[in-house]
Parts: C-alpha cells; sequence; structure tokens
C-alpha cells in the first residue's frame, strides 16, 4: 500500500510570478482511482507535473508526501520504519520515478533515434538500481554494481548485459504487455513516439505505466485523441494497472466517457489553483450534464 | 571483466585519451620548415629523387601561399605556429619497414596500444591493421587473402619504394594538388607516414581495412597520407580511427586524403577523430569517382582545439554516387568546423549529406558546405540535412551550406534544423527513471544514431563512448 497526499501545494511558474496552484489538498492511496476534472487552465497538468518534479514549477508552500508500507517493492526491498514516508519535493524526478511515481503526458515527448525497446528496458532498470540506493542499507551493502560497457549488438539497443533486466527477459515482459494494450509489435522497434499518433502516443503512456509498474499513476487526459476501440483497450490496460499490480490512479479528464470505463471512486474538481469540490462517480455525471458554473456559484456564490 | 587492462578500458575511458608517454626517438628534425629540414626526411626515407622534388615544389608553394583568411566565420588559427611545430619523427623501432607482430614492438609504444585497445579490436577479426606510432607505420598486419587477390595495403613510405608507378601516378597530382590550399602545400613538403590501399580490378574487399593514428610527441605535428586507388568494378571499405593525447604546446595535424574510385567501384572511408583539445586538425580529403562509381564519407569529428575538414567529391563519371555522413562534437573552448563538398560534373550524378552536429560548454560547430552543379549534369540530385543541437545558450552551431548551379535540370533538396535540447525532452525521460545525465546522452544518442547506425559496431561502440566521455565532462 502507497498513499500520496499533497497538503496545501502552491506552485508558481519558476521564471516569473504567475500562481497557478493555490493550496491544492488531496490524497490518492493503492488500489482506489480518482478523477480529476476541471475547466480549461485550472491547473490540473500543473498538479500532475509538480507531483513528478517538473523543474519549470516553483513549489512556495505546500508539501507532497508518498508514505510506502514495509513490502511496496516486494520482499527483497526492506523498507525501515524512517524511510516510509518521503518529502517528495526534496527529490529528481527520477528518484520519484523509482519510489513509484508515474506521470502519463498529455503531450509525450518525441525523441527521435530511441528505440522503444532501448528506452524502456534503460528506463526499467535505472529505476530498479535507483530504489536501491535509496534504500540501501547504511553498511552500503545492496546490490555490487556489475560492470557495465561492452555492447554485444548495437549500441543503440543498449548494453545486453546491462541492468538487473537482461534483454530476453526485458523482450518478454515487453511483448506480453503490449498484447495485453493491443498495441502492435511493430512499435517496440520505433523510435520513443517519433511520429506516432495522438491516439499512439496516449496509447504508449499506458503501456510505459504497465511496464514500469508505479505505486500512483498520474494520467493526464489519457483519453484525448482516443478511438472508441482504443479508449477500451487503454481503459482496459488502466484497470490492470489497479487490479494487477495495485496501482492508485489519479485520472485527469475532460469526460464522462472513460470514467465509464474506468470507474472512478472519487471524483475532484478543480477551480483556479485549488480542489473546489469532491464527491462520488454521480458528481462526475453531473458536471457532463451542467458543466462548470454551478460549482463555481457553490464555491463563489455568484457564476 | 577482470584482467586490470579491461578495467582500464572498460570503466575508466579517460584513461585512455589522457595519458603520454615519454619520447624515445632515434631522429628528430629540427624546428622550423626549411629546405634542409625536407631534405633531411626525405634522405632519411631512402626517397626516390621524384619525391623529393615534389617535396621540395610543395615546400616553396607553401611559403608563396597566404593563410586563408576571407572564409566567413572561419575558425581562429593566430595562435597556430607552424615553424614552431616539429615535422617529423620516427620512432625507435629497428626494422624501417615495421614488424608483424605486436610483440615485436617496443613496450611503450605496446603499452599505447593495449590502453587504445587496438589489440582487442584486432582480435575482433580485423583483416589488417595498419597503426601509426608517431611518424611512422610501424605496425602492418594483413591477411594473406588479400595478397593472393592484388590487394596492396602498406604503408605510404613503402609504396614510395615498392610502387613506384601507380605513386608516381596518383600521389597529390589530380586528386590533391600542393597548390589546392596553403595546408595541402605544407602537407605536400612535410607528409610522412600513412597507408596506401590498391585494390585491383573487380575484387570485393569483404572486411574493412582499418588503421589507427595516434601522434604521441610534443609540439610535433602529424601529416599522413592516405592514397587509396579502387580499381574498376572494385568495393573496399577504409576505416582510420585517431585519438590523441592531451598536451600544453599546440599540436599540427594536416593530413591529406586521396580516392580514386573507378568505373562502378565503391569505396567507403570511415573516420572516428578524437584529436587533443589543443591539436589544429586541418586536413584535405578529396575523391574522383568514375563513371557509375560510389564514395561515401563517414566521419566523426571530436576532440582538437580547431578542425577543418571538408571532405570533397568530384563526381567526374555519369550516373556516380556520392553520400556524406559527418558528426561533430564541440565543448569547451573547440571550433569545429566540418563539412562537404560535391562537384557534379557529369549526368546523372547524385549526392546526399547529412550532417549532425552537437555544440556545449561554449563550443562552436559549423557546418560548411558547398555543393556544386555544373553546366551540362543534367539530372543531377543533390540532399543536403544538417541538423544541430545545442546543449546551452553559451555554445554556437552555424551552418553555411552553399550551392553553385548552374544546371537547370536538377533536383536539389535541402534542410537545416538547429535546435536547444530539449528540457521537455530531458524531463519526460527523468519522469521515467533515467537520471539527468542519462536522459542527456540517450537524447544525444538518438540524434546521432543514423550515423552509428552505417558505423561498423566496433566503431559505433568507440563513437558512442566518446561521446559519452565528453557528454560526462560537461554535464557534471
Ligand atoms: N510553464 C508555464 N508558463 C506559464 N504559464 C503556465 C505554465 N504552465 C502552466 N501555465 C498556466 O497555468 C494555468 C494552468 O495550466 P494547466 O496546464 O495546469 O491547466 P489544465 O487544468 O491542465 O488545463 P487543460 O484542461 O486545458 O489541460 C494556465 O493558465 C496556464 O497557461
Ligand atoms: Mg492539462
Amino acid at each position: 500500500m502507497a498513499r500520496l497526499e499533497l497538503n496545501n501545494l502552491h506552485a508558481e511558474v519558476a521564471e516569473g510570478d504567475e500562481k497557478i496552484l493555490e493550496g491544492v489538498n488531496l490524497e490518492v492511496r493503492s488500489g482506489e482511482i480518482h478523477a480529476l476534472m476541471g475547466p480549461n487552465g485550472s491547473g490540473k497538468s500543473t498538479t500532475a507535473k509538480v507531483i513528478a518534479g517538473h523543474p519549470a514549477y516553483e513549489v512556495t508552500d505546500g508539501e507532497v508526501l508518498l508514505h510506502l508500507e514495509d513490502e511496496e517493492f516486494g520482499e527483497d526491498i526492506e523498507i525501515d520504519e524512517d524511510q516510509r514516508t518521503w518529502n517528495l519535493l526534496d527529490l529528481e524526478p527520477n528518484e520519484r520515478a523509482a519510489l513509484g511515481i508515474f506521470l502519463g503526458f498529455q503531450y509525450p515527448a518525441e525523441i527521435e533515434g530511441v528505440t522503444m525497446t532501448n528506452f524502456l528496458r534503460t528506463a526499467l532498470n535505472a529505476k530498479i538500481e535507483e530504489r536501491e540506493e535509496l534504500f540501501e542499507d547504511e553498511d552500503g551493502e545492496a546490490d555490487a554494481e556489475e560492470d557495465d560497457e561492452g555492447f554485444e549488438n548495437s549500441p543503440m539497443e543498449g548494453d545486453v548485459d546491462e541492468g538487473e533486466v537482461g534483454v530476453a527477459e526485458f523482450q518478454q515482459i515487453l511483448q506480453e504487455k503490449m498484447e495485453q494494450l493491443d498495441m502492435d509489435e511493430k512499435f517496440a522497434q520505433r523510435y520513443l513516439n517519433a511520429g506516432f499518433s495522438g491516439g499512439e502516443k496516449k496509447q504508449n503512456e499506458v503501456l510505459q505505466a504497465a511496464i514500469l509498474e508505479p505505486s500512483v499513476a498520474v494520467l493526464d487526459e489519457i483519453d484525448s485523441g482516443l478511438d472508441i476501440d482504443r479508449l477500451q483497450d487503454v481503459s482496459s490496460g488502466i484497470n490492470a494497472l489497479r487490479d494487477e499490480q495495485g496501482t492508485g490512479i489519479l485520472q485527469i479528464t475532460h469526460y464522462q466517457r472513460i470514467l465509464d470505463y474506468v470507474e472512478p471512486d472519487h471524483v475532484h474538481v478543480m477551480l483556479d489553483g485549488q480542489i473546489a469540490k469532491s464527491g462520488g462517480p454521480e458528481l462526475a455525471e453531473k458536471l457532463e450534464d451542467k458543466g462548470y458554473d454551478w460549482v463555481r456559484e457553490e464555491v463563489y456564490g455568484t457564476a | 571483466m577482470s584482467s586490470d587492462q579491461d578495467h582500464l578500458q572498460e570503466t575508466d575511458t579517460e584513461a585512455r585519451f589522457e595519458f603520454k608517454k615519454e619520447e624515445n626517438s632515434a631522429v628528430r628534425s629540427g624546428k622550423g620548415l626549411t629546405e634542409e629540414v625536407i631534405r633531411m626526411i626525405s634522405d632519411d626515407k631512402d626517397e626516390p629523387d621524384w619525391m623529393l622534388e615534389r617535396r621540395l615544389r610543395a615546400l616553396e608553394q607553401y611559403h608563396n601561399m597566404p593563410m586563408p583568411s576571407d572564409w566567413p566565420g572561419m575558425p581562429d588559427l593566430s595562435e597556430l605556429d607552424v615553424e614552431e611545430i616539429i615535422p617529423y619523427i620516427r620512432p625507435d623501432v629497428d626494422k624501417r619497414e615495421g614488424v608483424d607482430d605486436w610483440t615485436e614492438l617496443p613496450d611503450e609504444i605496446q603499452d599505447t596500444f593495449d590502453k587504445l585497445g587496438i589489440p582487442e579490436a584486432e582480435k575482433n577479426a580485423l583483416s589488417g591493421v595498419g597503426a601509426q606510432y608517431e611518424s611512422e607505420v610501424v605496425y602492418q598486419n594483413m591477411q594473406e587473402q588479400w595478397e593472393e587477390k592484388g590487394v596492396i595495403f602498406c604503408n605510404m613510405d613503402e609504396a614510395v619504394r615498392e610502387h613506384p608507378e601507380l605513386v608516381k601516378e596518383h600521389f597529390m597530382t589530380t586528386c590533391v594538388p600542393p597548390s589546392d590550399n596553403k595546408f595541402a602545400a605544407l602537407h605536400g613538403a612535410v607528409w610522412s607516414g600513412g597507408s596506401f590501399v590498391y585494390v585491383p580490378e573487380d575484387v570485393t574487399v569483404e572486411m574493412p581495412v582499418q588503421a589507427y593514428f595516434r601522434m604521441n610527441s610534443e609540439g610535433m605535428g602529424q601529416f599522413e597520407h592516405t592514397l587509396i586507388i579502387a580499381e574498376e568494378g572494385s568495393e573496399v571499405h577504409y576505416i582510420e580511427g585517431c585519438s590523441a593525447p592531451k598536451y600544453g604546446t599546440h599540436n599540427l595535424h594536416s593530413g591529406g586524403v586521396e580516392v580514386f574510385v573507378g568505373e562502378d567501384a565503391h569505396v567507403q572511408y570511415s573516420t572516428v577523430q578524437n584529436w587533443s583539445k589543443n591539436t589544429f586538425n586541418l586536413n584535405t580529403k578529396r575523391a574522383i569517382c568514375e563513371e557509375n562509381g560510389t564514395m561515401e564519407w563517414v566521419s566523426g569529428s571530436m576532440g582538437s582545439k580547431v578542425t577543418m575538414l571538408y571532405p570533397c567529391t568530384i563526381l567526374k563519371g555519369r550516373g556516380s554516387t556520392d553520400t556524406h555522413i559527418t558528426i561533430a562534437l564541440a565543448g569547451e573552448g573547440q571550433d569545429i568546423d566540418t563539412g562537404a563538398k560535391v562537384y557534379h560534373n557529369a549526368p546523372e550524378t547524385s549526392s546526399t549529406i547529412e550532417s549532425k552536429s552537437i555544440s556545449k560548454d561554449g563550443g562552436r560547430t559549423n557546418y560548411r558546405g558547398l555543393v556544386h552543379i555544373a553546366d551540362g549534369a543534367e539530372n543531377a540530385s543533390t540532399a543536403v540535412e544538417c541538423d544541430a543541437l545545442m546543449f546551452d545558450n553559451e555554445s554556437t552551431s552555424d551552418t553555411m551550406p552553399y550551392m553553385e548551379i548552374e544546371e537547370s535540370k536538377v533536383d536539389v533538396a535541402h534542410e537545416a534544423t538547429v535546435g536547444k535540447i530539449g528540457d521537455e525532452d530531458i524531463f519526460y525521460l527523468q519522469s521515467r527513471g533515467l537520471d539527468d545525465d542519462d536522459a542527456k546522452k540517450m537524447i544525444v544518442a538518438g540524434f546521432i544514431e543514423p550515423i552509428t547506425e552505417e558505423l561498423p559496431i566496433e566503431y559505433a561502440v568507440e563513437l558512442n563512448r566518446l561521446i559519452e566521455l565528453e557528454m560526462e565532462g560537461s554535464l557534471g
């Protein structure tokens, strides 16, 4: 079990002083599905990026905590009492990833020349290694570094022997996860997101989550640009994350449509950098019907 | 990986490019460029008179030519004092023609080669190694099957004596005459060592011909000459790798490469260079392509203080083809001015130029290219693409792709991009678990992937490692 906790989170653009988040409070536990809704520009993506550690934003107040339980990362990694709570704002983005935070981007980057296979295996191994470092015993016993270098296949495929998960083993994992998401296997050899259609990029974000097995996944408009079939594939991918890996999901969306497939336990409405209202699935349906004006009215007393 | 040497090669790449050896040389010419110096070089090599005469003529041309100064954005050569550079040093090897076995090499030379990983490379089934230590080729190894086919791969000095007809006809005559530019003239006067490759008609050399060059003497210039003759219908891939140790005073490298691509022949010339950061690397490389011949240049330029390198192909025969793939990396205090030149002098000729450059920590890269399509070169086509990646706002990337097109029935495509490494891209990779350094390395590896894809595997690996090493310096 893991728990992500946002307390009174204030953030602004690092260069300049435009305030975006003005006291966000939110809690997401393993196995829960939360939907985060709200008008354009209200601060949803910013919340997601601040959780993941985007350098463009400066946190001026509040905290982002991640609470872990003893066996969060399996039996091999022992988590001491004093390592159960992490202040994410003190950590680099890759350290947050190692602790189980995943961000599915609203606009995923395109990286030319780097194959999906190479990227994902490198990421998976980096995450495992970083995790070992973070939870290394004081007497520094953790796994002895194997020496790397010495490519045996194309350097673009990465070093065969480097890292915990070898090439063959990884291929197996990748193939399996791609099948589950009904993704064509040719994507494994394509360059990361380069030339992917909008929907393919979103599907790829869920694939990455499936491989990296996060404790908490923040998915930013994962449903935008998906056709009807793919929406179902992606939805079942998200449900599998929750059901099989116990991932907690924070799903940012504008539409009820995906919530029909990925049923939220909690729905939150963000207005002007704050969570203005929270409720159950019925709240999303009401928003679909009536828009946001009534929430604004409730909060500010005017439309 | 267990032995100490392996350890050094595998984990401490920096060590491989930093060490230097005490000098131990048999002959050392005096400073400055005089007729006496040239006579001494020639005499010491037991050269025939015709070569001495060519050297002296080139020296005269060198003295009469001005330093190039009117190029836009030309690198600063003011700190280069050619007169200060001792042009010739011969290492202490008993046999004039080098040795056939590694173990016969002096210990310190073996040691140097070990650190460069050459024996390891040889294990990887190299079909021949010519290694230049200081100015002399000291090691030659050629597989027997080549000899049977009539392929010649030898030291250039040896070629002057053993194959005078071929050399007389091709050496700095029609391809790179000394009059071409001041550094070509200098090269013609003081050249020493290098490789000679001759591939007879219809012979295909299956494995790449490889040579390692290295200079290792303070204040010394290196002027190796490579002459490749590929007869009609033949095919060969020549690879040259360079890595030089670092020194306090200026080094000049001014090599010359001449390639003759016969009818229907195919030559690939690949080079990965990593000169020490005080080297002025000023080269002249040129190929002449006959009908339906194909020339491919693949170059990775790293290291050096200043590099000026524009491999040139003259598409002389109808239907001949040229490909240029270049990659340049400039860090602090470096000015890497590279590019390509192609002359389309016949119909149906085609060229493709792909250039990638990376600049960081205030370094400068410049793509300087010229495509000339002559009147009458109907249906010629050219495609030029140059992409530059900058790591920070202090670094510079310029592109100067000149086109001179005298013919109207041509197909010309040109594309250039210059961009800073994307913060969003870095963050994306970081959010998946890669640290900042690894994220940048991955982006750079992807950026140069079209180049590494073209190289034989050992070289792709070497190039990647060199780049990673350079990256580590700046990523901190
Ligand atoms: N890097 C930035 N520089 C300047 N302004 C920014 C930056 N990032 C976000 N903003 C501003 O902050 C506000 C919130 O943006 P954010 O992307 O979080 O909105 P959102 O709720 O995700 O909207 P949408 O539903 O349209 O995706 C917007 O007004 C946006 O313009
Ligand atoms: Mg958004």
